[in-house]
């Protein structure tokens, strides 16, 4: 966990001899902060604990199991098709994930290190696409995709990507932006095409922006609700884990315990995530400045 | 970090690079056409299309299946005059664009201050703060929706311990969105971290000169940190004004899983509940459009939304272009 102190430059080490006062005051700080991290965690550990209880017990006011009970995540796959929706939600997100690399990388590339007429105006766009509410153009969109008969797959969620995504362009660009321009003029001196720059020095160089591009774009897609209500809403084989998830209590459960293990088995392959990609998710966020 | 927005276009860094040299502009036009083209043809079928299109709906008749039949502004006269629903609508959006965006930012602002001054185990803690922000809205919508119920969660459990009556929360048509906002603290995690780069990006000696002068945290707070993290705050609030106007969600699912109902997830009957206070403009627009199948009506809620949205997203462009010498 220490991947997000890169983000302070190291602070100026205090003068010795501060005293009682310095220490108390770090000591406040200290404990302020901790209560703060505790705070933002406990919802969690309240879900968790609730998961592990029974039955009887998940309908009372108790805070802690009386006896654990881990069976209730398998009866969790029992009462829903867990592993289907688990499968559909990957095939969402790591198609959608994949498509964007293809299509967004070379747009970006254009629009931050190349010159030509229009880019100012493409950019905008960029901007302008990445700031549209979803619902505004939802009633056209979901007219084509029915009239070309694929409502009720997962087409209409993932085809859109291989089209270019605005936030990653944009998030792209902002890494892209920041190599220095003598790479590329050594490489065009040398004799490289467009082509060979942009996957033999740019991508190379850009990894961490391709990491992080490709994390929001997996984690956008796998906590999408809207998307798949829409168009696979109707269709119970291919929902996605959020649609199952959205309508466990109402259809399978009236009790908060496999409700709340249903939940932890969505959140999971997030927080997994994060532990692992840590330092990319930071780098991401504080690159774009503007995605809130 | 907004020093990632206002960097100069590459090229113009360096005179003397191979790129000024005449001739590589014709060159990069195909480059820039062969590396453009997927996105202009997304940009055409899912952005500038659908935008034409749902004008064009917003004028008809539309149910999604037969023609549309022109109808003129009816639909518009229907939403501004006729819909009993509407305007309960756009009031619980108006009420999240301004208390959601308010709260979203004066959180997160608070919570970046205390993050810089703790030293010791701040990755950690950081950690911890931000972590709920990836949590997906329907799992975080569910563990709030828990923590708050009524009878046994464990929030009114604690009130309880402490001799409070705890509320009705999400069950209470004055209190569901106040629980929906403080669903939103809970994973405004990115624009905390936002703010706290952008505080950490200060230059200390600026502090150390307060200091000295004799002010106190106050005054260096709004003398020195606000209007260096200005640039961040306002795309901040831009960024909350856009996410609460599409909040669809968080409310669709904390309306149907607090009323206990079996029915799906985003069924007309349960939308809303309690008593349509979790019931947005986006909500009302997708009943309208995917349930009842007023495609056209739907069209016309979605430019009135386009036309707040693109208002918010024009000051943003405009910020941008200011900032990078008018060149975006």
């Amino acid at each position: 966990m220490t991947a997000l102190t890169q983000v302070a430059p190291a602070t100026a080490v205090r003068r010795r001899g501060a005293g009682r006062r310095q220490v108390l005051h770090w000591i406040a700080v200290h404990s302020f902060g901790l209560a703060l991290g505790l705070v933002f965690t406990l919802p969690i550990v309240f879900v968790v604990l609730t998961a592990f209880m029974s039955d009887q017990q998940a309908l009372t006011s108790d805070l802690w199991p009386r006896d654990w009970h881990p069976e209730n995540f398998l009866t969790v796959f029992q009462k829903a098709p867990m592993l289907e929706y688990f499968a559909n939600s990957m095939l969402y997100s790591l198609l959608a994930t994949a498509f964007m690399l293809v299509s967004s990388v070379p747009a970006a590339y254009a629009l931050s290190r190349l010159r030509w007429r229009g880019s100012n105006f493409a950019f905008m766009i960029v901007i302008a696409a990445m700031m549209l509410p979803p619902q505004v153009v939802a009633v056209p969109i979901y007219s084509m995709w029915a009239n070309l008969g694929l409502t009720g797959t997962l087409w209409p969620l993932v085809v859109p990507y291989l089209l270019g995504d605005a936030f990653s362009i944009f998030l792209l660009r902002q890494f892209f932006v920041t190599v220095p321009q003598d790479y590329f003029d050594a490489a065009r001196m040398d004799g490289c095409s467009e082509i060979q720059i942009l996957y033999r020095v740019l991508v190379p160089m850009t990894k961490p922006g391709l990491a992080a591009a490709g994390l929001f774009t997996f984690l956008y897609t796998w906590n999408d609700y809207f998307g798949p209500l829409l168009y696979v809403g109707e269709k119970q084989d291919s929902w996605t884990l959020s649609l199952a998830l959205a309508s466990f209590r109402g259809m399978h459960q009236t009790q908060w315990n496999l409700t709340m293990a249903a939940t932890v088995l969505v959140l999971v392959p997030v927080i997994v995530l994060f532990l692992f990609a840590q330092k990319s998710f930071v780098r991401g966020i504080t690159f774009t400045g503007v995605k809130g | 970090m907004t020093a990632t927005l206002v960097r100069d276009t590459p090229g113009t860094a360096a005179p003397a690079s191979a790129s000024r040299r005449p001739g590589h502009r014709s060159r990069h036009k195909w480059w820039a056409a062969l590396f453009m083209a997927p996105w202009a043809v997304g940009v055409l079928v899912f952005f500038a299309y659908p935008l034409a299109a749902t004008v064009w709906f917003s004028l008809t008749n539309y149910d999604g299946l037969n023609t549309a039949d022109f109808v003129g502004l009816r639909n518009y006269a229907f939403m501004f005059t006729s819909d009993p629903v509407v305007g309960t609508a756009a009031y619980n959006t108006l009420w999240l664009v301004v208390v959601l965006t308010a709260a979203r930012v004066l959180f997160s602002i608070g919570v970046a201050s205390v993050l810089t001054k703790v030293r010791h185990g701040a990755g950690f803690i950081r950690a911890l703060c931000y972590l709920p922000s990836l949590a997906p809205p329907v799992a975080a919508t569910l563990t709030f929706v828990f923590l708050f119920n009524p009878g046994t969660g464990p929030v009114n459990t604690v009130l309880h311990w402490i001799g409070v009556q705890g509320p009705l929360w999400f069950n209470d048509p004055n209190l569901s969105k106040p629980a929906l906002t403080l669903l939103t603290l809970w994973g405004s995690g990115e624009l905390m971290i936002i703010i706290l780069a952008a505080m950490l990006d200060v230059p200390k000696d600026l502090y150390e000169a307060a200091q000295i002068d004799g002010a106190g945290p106050w005054t260096q707070f709004r003398r020195i940190t606000l209007p260096s993290i200005s640039p961040v705050l306002l795309f901040g609030v831009i960024n909350s004004v856009i996410f609460a106007l599409q909040y669809f969600t968080q409310a669709v699912v904390a309306g149907s899983v607090a009323s206990g109902s079996a029915e799906a997830v985003g069924n007309s009957k349960i939308i809303g509940y309690p008593s349509n206070s979790t019931l947005t403009f986006p909500v009302w627009m997708y009943n309208e459009g995917f349930r009842s199948y007023h495609m056209g009506y739907a069209s016309a809620m979605a430019v009135l939304l386009f036309v707040v949205s693109f208002a918010f997203t024009a000051i943003m462009i405009r910020q941008l272009r200011s900032a990078r010498g008018g060149e975006v």
